[in-house]
């Protein structure tokens, strides 16, 4: 599968290196071209002697987005550091070039949960964050209040 | 009205001005603190503070009952994505956007956010306008009704200069509508002789461009430099 990466920072990374890793073909869009170490980290070999392609470009750059292959790609993934950023590239991706998968990360939990309501699918990892500060915490509680009664 | 004007740079700012003094309802919304804190001197409770694409600094400022919603951020992401949810989720009824980028022009229109304004394009037209070698230039366009308006100068070889209105064969699709002479703008009558250095306007179907370019334009100079042989 063909797979473009837009925000190549921690997360668009390491996302990228993995599906390569797993055969996939992995194309990068980011508008630092200091961020293509970021890629190779923790490989043996550079990232373009490993398939895969990178691409200096902002978001929002239609001709970035076209070298990079917005428009053969079989999913997309928006993960720059700007909502809004990611929310807007990944409709380009959806209503303009009709990718099959397209993947927006959303920091803010009420944007995310109105776009995916829109039908645009939106990861969440603040959302993600919370609920899992409050399963550990609401486990500690329970044990706390289970003690309390034991003794 | 109600208008939530987003961005308090020199164009919120003094768009929130002419808007107060004609007597709208204004909240400006700015996300620099420092920004707002200078503007807020002058337009007091007229501002809030905040970044608009967070869903409840909109709702804080009333965006529910807002007639109208008017982006002017240095971003275009946070323009497109303001207006769009203004008007999807909050059924904002009139929405502006402004257009940093006029690359970024194909994603307003991808997203259906109209109208934007981009001042790059504004002042791309009046350059058009003020300089003459560009033939015919656009004034106004009105893709929803499929109509614009253009204006044409006539040099001293048109065809049809010498020749009365009444006689004129306009391509279909194209209507003369006024006649600029010695800095003086008519509406031509059916005797209106035509002159050299009269500027024409005309309202046209989308795409006759050429059509009248050749129809007013110089003597056998038809489909010339097209590039379509």
């Amino acid at each position: 599968m063909f797979i473009l990466v837009v925000g190549c920072g921690r997360v668009g990374s390491s996302v990228a290196r993995d599906l390569l890793k797993e055969g996939h073909e992995v194309s990068c869009l980011d508008e630092d071209p200091e961020s293509h170490a970021r890629l190779e980290l923790g490989l043996d070999e550079g990232w373009e002697d490993l398939g895969g392609r990178f691409t200096v470009g902002t978001a929002l750059e239609m001709d970035a987005l076209l070298e990079a292959g917005i428009d053969r790609c079989d999913a997309f993934i928006a993960a720059t550091d700007g909502d809004n950023t990611n929310i807007i590239v990944a409709q380009v991706a959806q209503k303009r070039y009709n990718v099959p998968t397209v993947v927006a990360r959303i920091l803010d939990p009420y944007r995310a949960e109105w776009y995916e309501h829109q039908g645009l699918h939106t990861i969440c990892p603040t959302k993600v964050a919370i609920e899992m500060l409050e399963t550990d915490i609401r486990a500690a509680a329970e044990k706390h209040s289970g003690a309390a009664t034991a003794g | 009205m109600y208008i939530i004007i987003v961005g308090a740079g020199k164009v919120g700012w003094n768009l929130a001005r002419e808007l107060i003094a004609k007597d709208h309802e204004v909240t400006v919304i700015e996300d620099d603190r420092r920004r707002y804190l200078t503007v807020e001197q002058e337009l007091e409770h007229n501002i809030q503070y905040g970044d608009a694409s967070e869903l409840w600094v909109l709702e804080r400022s009333g965006i529910q009952r807002a007639d109208m919603v008017i982006a002017v951020t240095g971003d275009d992401e946070d323009n497109m994505l303001i207006c769009q949810v203004a008007r999807e989720k909050y059924m904002v009824e009139r929405i502006i956007a402004r257009v940093n980028n006029p690359r970024n022009l194909q994603h307003f229109e991808l997203l259906g956010i109209k109208p934007s304004v981009s001042a790059t394009d504004l002042i791309l037209r009046l350059i058009e306008h003020e300089v003459p070698e560009y033939g015919l230039v656009t004034l106004l366009d009105f893709p929803e009704e499929s109509l614009e308006i253009i204006e044409m100068l006539l040099e001293q070889n048109s065809k049809v200069v010498g020749r009365r209105v009444s006689d004129l064969e306009m391509p279909e699709g194209s209507l003369l509508i006024s006649v600029l002479r010695g800095g003086k703008g008519f509406v031509p009558g059916p005797e209106t002789v035509l002159e050299p250095g009269d500027e024409i306007l005309a309202v046209l179907d989308p795409g006759m461009e050429e059509d009248l370019k050749d129809f007013l334009g110089p003597d056998g100079a038809a489909g010339n430099g097209r590039g379509d042989g």
